[in-house]
């Protein structure tokens, strides 16, 4: 056990639900226990849905727990305190203020006289890089700088703990390490009184790159699945050997299946369908089987081939592996013989086989086939499909569910909808009606 | 137009020595405060109901008159102003207030103002006894309802859709309600709102002119100003005093526009949210020279004085640390009681309603109305169907001009801003010389002043249409119809709606001055439920106004709901170019 006094965050058994339409409770976090410790960074990595974003708002103090222990330095947070700041993803700058109007803003809050403010804002703004844009709109500054605004906000409240939810990630890749390099520099020469750092992550080599600590969420609910200490000095290298082992564990980690073999048992209705567009999939099992990797690649390598960030690989390699075409292995995706079918065949037969696969393994693809199939005009609104899926899911994530299985169904013609009047129906047959079949750009791919 | 750049370093050091700039806006400032001080002081004379009032249609007067129009006007914004912030705060924070704020004033929206100004002058009188500050007050009331309504829901809808980020950055940084307020709430409506207060002002011209000449008892009390000089001008069958009537309110609404507007317009420009580019920057000489001033940088001394004193007077004393600091005030019973006492309450006042109509004038009566209604809807859709033949073919065209645009926009604007009443007159003649249907030609009235809504967001609209959209409608060889119906029409199909709706509800409220006009002692009378209200209110027949406006009032929320806002969701939905 460390000292008490060590500890800067302490969660332990943090429960979060949410309240749905038909009043039952959706759980997003269950049996959370982690601890930030003085001196560390620590970052949370999880797939999209996974809760990390929420567990740090619990700590921030914006939206509170259902259950469980919040500490900060011992005493529980009952609302945002003022030793912990925060950055956003979208930088939440108020646009009508200056740089140096939005950096003092929390010291206005605080009461600090507004000579004093003057003064520590432009330390904050000088130390970041900022200095000279003072009076400058957040309108005229680049999403990089925008950010360092953001950076300056929270640090000039001279937090004891800092956290960042996606601070990158709507930058691109190269302001991106620029901005966490000059970061952990102002951290390692401890030019910041800061104490900790808990960061939210959607990428892996920057989560490892930067962190003491990397911690893997999983999700449904949304819980600790694993932590992967990070012991290399800094600077790290990201073409080391060692780096690149930690970065392979941990894809490694992220990918394991949910105990659930191909096929085994259908899928529950309110499965959190992954997000990815057929023609993402054909991509995908496409590149899978040129002879650079001849069925079987490295994940990080295969990210790289496909030039997506990790978060749309995870959601890509679930529905391929949910519809039987590849498995994902130690790290690994390794296509299946149904998966080579699929790359060898031409688009009529892809789509055959893209349907078959989607009504024997989707059960909401099949449930909605069936619905509609029993029906006298073949028609059911989406309405009623929401409403099924609510039972399991979110208000947002059940629309996007049944988004996700709109566009699988589509594309395997199985169904077909109207977005007008949000109407689910049998495909017409072709030859009825030419101009009712969509335009078949994917035969000219 | 070149914008010069004050440079940034002046302020460090105030040298208060006055420069060229203060000269010449000092004098400008100085002469306005002046005739405002002059004009508030005659609002306060003493008045009895029956004494004389005269008006003269000699021309001289007339900048008079103007003025003191112009300052029920300006008194009227200042009130709808404080009202929104009040009001639309109460209903945003509160969700019991927001149950009973938001259905009331989506009521109030949709009565007619000219309606009840009979009703209400009389409360007004009884305030302020032997002044005439009570019927001042019932003039500047109905300007005020009708500038207030849409001030306030535009407001409360930003209220509202304050960004989730933005918000969670004010809880982060521990900003106080006071702060939220002044740094993140007001500055975001601030765009939206000034929009609805220009759009108010257009239409509120129109109140002041209708809302001078008041009767009461079948006394009409002529307060001083331009509307009255028009009624007067009128009686008197006087045309060359109506053009100099119009004449003074051209240059009074250009007046209100540079002084006022402009500047408002260019300051918070630096609030909009998201600008895309090759927008137009809004600009303002009266604003760019105030700005270069002196006098407004030491007089900005004081706003920011009271900011200072008032930021630890607000703060948030605790943060949410230690014991449970937050408010748990979660009581499921209290709402199901809420709802069932505001339930009470409105069929208590349904009955009673009923029970008052019932005994007054009779059921036949009632349906006789809604007859008259029904007649009064027939013409609104129709004039908004032919004003859309006639006005988006010739917006689109010039929209796609943006040379002609440019001209063309803010005369548009102004036109929407002429009271048409002014423009009465003429109509009666015509309609007596050539012998004309009273039922249809007194029609176009109604629409007279609120058809340029339509033509300047068409124009808007189609300026907004991306260019590769046309370039690609080109490409394809998409011509004539095929080219309005795929591309112009559904790009053009939000800014219509908007302009449709104001275009609409402008029409119901102008039906009461529009199908019951005079010109001398002749009086032209349409059937139509605006002709009911107005003849009733010339008896004095309070019964009859109330029931009068009470179906125009449903007729306008059946309007909104089944109508315009199912136009306006389709519009948000599916034909909004992002």
């Amino acid at each position: 056990m460390t000292d008490t006094t060590e500890l800067l965050i302490d969660l332990a058994e943090v429960r979060k639900c949410f309240r749905a339409p038909d009043h039952s409770d959706r759980v997003v976090l269950e049996d959370v226990n982690f601890q930030l410790k003085q001196g560390e960074i620590v970052s949370l990595l999880g797939k999209s849905g996974s809760g990390k974003s929420t567990l740090l708002r619990i700590i921030a103090g914006l939206i509170e727990a259902n259950g469980g222990k919040v500490h900060y330095r011992g005493k529980s947070i009952n609302g945002p305190v003022h030793g912990i700041s925060m950055v956003f993803q979208s930088f939440a700058l108020f646009p009508w203020l200056t740089v140096q109007q939005n950096v003092e803003l929390g010291l206005e809050a605080l009461a600090v006289p507004a000579d004093e403010r003057e003064t520590r804002a432009n330390e904050a703004i000088d130390m970041i890089g900022l200095g000279g844009f003072e009076s400058a709109y957040p309108r005229e500054l680049s999403g990089g700088m925008r950010q360092r605004v953001g950076f300056a906000r929270a640090l000039v409240m001279r937090p004891d703990v800092l956290l960042m939810d996606e601070p990158f990630s709507a930058l691109d890749v190269l302001t991106a390490e620029t901005l966490s390099a000059d970061l952990l520099e102002l951290w390692l020469e401890r030019r910041i009184p800061t104490k900790g750092i808990l960061f939210v992550s959607h990428n892996i080599e920057e989560a490892v790159a930067m962190s003491d600590r990397v911690l893997i969420f999983s999700s449904d609910p949304g819980r600790v699945k694993a932590e992967v200490p990070v012991p290399l000095a800094h600077p790290r290298d990201k073409d080391s050997p060692a780096f690149k082992a930690i970065v392979d564990h941990v894809y490694a980690i992220m990918t394991q299946r949910p105990l659930r073999p191909v096929g085994a048992e259908p899928l529950s209705l309110g499965y959190r369908l992954p997000s990815a567009t057929p023609h993402k999939i054909e991509g995908m099992i496409e590149t899978l089987i040129e002879p650079q990797f001849a069925g079987k690649a490295d994940l990080p390598a295969l990210a790289d081939e496909l030039q997506l960030p990790d978060d749309s690989l995870f959601h890509l390699l679930e529905a391929g592996a949910l519809l039987g075409f590849i498995r994902v292995d130690e790290g690994d995706a390794i296509l299946l013989p149904l998966g080579r079918r699929f790359a060898e065949a031409e688009t009529a037969d892809r789509k055959a086989l893209f349907a078959e696969q989607l009504m024997s393994h989707i059960s909401l693809a099949s449930h909605i086939r069936h619905v509609l199939d029993e029906r006298r005009d073949h028609r059911a609104p989406e309405g009623r499909f929401i409403q099924e899926l609510e039972d399991f899911l979110s208000d947002d994530e059940a629309e996007r569910v049944l988004e996700q299985v709109i566009s699988w169904g589509r594309y395997a013609e199985i169904f077909d909808y109207d977005y007008t009047s949000g109407v689910l129906s049998l495909p017409e047959d072709e030859d009825e009606d030419e101009e009712a079949t969509p335009p078949r750009e994917d035969a000219a791919e | 137009m070149p914008r010069t750049i004050i440079p940034a370093t002046v302020s460090f050091a105030p040298n208060l020595r006055p420069n060229v700039w203060d000269l010449a806006v000092l004098p400008l400032v100085l002469a306005i405060l002046w005739v405002l001080a002059f004009g508030g002081a005659q609002m306060a004379t003493p008045y009895n109901i029956g004494d004389p009032l005269p008006i003269t249609l000699d021309p001289g007067e007339l900048p008079y008159y103007l003025l003191r129009s112009f300052l029920r006007m300006a008194i009227g914004l200042a009130v709808s102003m404080v009202f929104t912030l009040v009001y639309a705060t109460l209903a945003a924070k509160s969700k019991y207030a927001e149950k009973i704020l938001i259905p009331v004033l989506d009521v109030l929206q949709s009565i007619p103002i000219l309606g009840f100004l009979s009703i209400t002058v009389t409360g007004f009188i009884a305030l302020f006894p032997g002044n005439l500050l009570g019927v001042e007050c019932a003039s500047i009331f109905a300007i005020f309802t009708s500038q207030a309504w849409n001030m306030t829901f535009s407001f409360y809808a930003s209220l509202r859709t304050v960004p989730h980020d933005l918000n969670e950055a004010a809880d982060m940084f521990h900003l106080s309600v006071w702060q939220r307020f002044w740094q993140l709430e007001l500055p975001f409506a601030a765009p939206g709102l000034i929009w609805n207060m220009m759009m108010s002002v257009s239409g509120g011209w129109f109140f002041v002119v209708a809302s001078e000449a008041i009767t009461v008892n079948s006394q009409t009390i002529t307060l001083p100003g331009i509307g009255s000089y028009i009624a007067m001008a009128i009686a008197e069958k006087n045309l060359g005093a109506i053009g100099w009537a119009i004449l003074a309110m051209l240059i009074g609404i250009i007046i209100y526009d540079q002084l006022f507007f402009r500047p408002l317009v260019a300051w918070a420009d630096k609030f909009k949210f998201e600008s895309s580019p090759g927008e137009e920057i809004p600009t303002s000489r009266l604003l760019d020279m105030l700005q270069r001033t002196r006098f407004l940088r030491v007089f900005s001394a004081v706003p920011v004085m009271l900011w200072e004193w008032s930021l630890p007077v607000f703060r948030k004393r605790a943060d949410g640390l230690g014991k449970a600091s937050r408010v748990a005030l979660r009581l499921p019973w209290f709402d199901r009681v809420w709802n069932v006492f505001l339930l009470g309450i409105a069929a208590y006042a349904v009955y009673r309603v009923g029970e008052y109509v019932q005994a007054e004038v009779g059921l036949d009566e009632v349906l006789h109305v809604f007859l008259l209604g029904l007649i009064t809807a027939v013409r609104v859709i129709v004039l908004i169907a032919v004003a859309a033949l006639v006005w988006v073919p010739i917006g689109v065209w010039i929209g796609f001009r943006p040379r002609l645009a440019q001209t063309v926009q803010p005369i548009a604007q102004f036109m929407a801003a002429f009271p048409a009443n002014l423009m009465f007159p003429v109509a009666v003649i015509l309609i007596l010389h050539f012998n004309a249907s009273v039922e249809i030609w007194t029609s176009p009235l109604m629409i007279l002043g609120t058809q340029w809504y339509i033509l300047f967001n068409v124009i808007s609209g189609a300026m907004s249409m991306p260019g590769d959209f046309r370039a690609a409608a080109d490409n394809f060889g998409l011509k004539g119809w095929l080219r309005w119906k795929r591309l112009i029409l559904p790009g053009i199909f939000p800014s219509f709606v908007t302009g449709a709706i104001t275009a609409s509800g402008g029409s119901w409220n102008a039906s009461i001055v529009a199908e019951y006009v005079s010109w001398g002692d002749t009086t032209l009378m349409a059937t139509g439920i605006g002709a009911y209200i107005a003849d009733n209110t010339q008896k004095g027949d309070f019964p009859r106004i109330a029931l009068g406006v009470a179906v125009m009032c449903c007729f306008v929320m059946l309007f909104n709901r089944q109508i315009w806002r199912r136009m306006y969701r389709l519009a948000e939905e599916r034909l909004r170019i992002d």
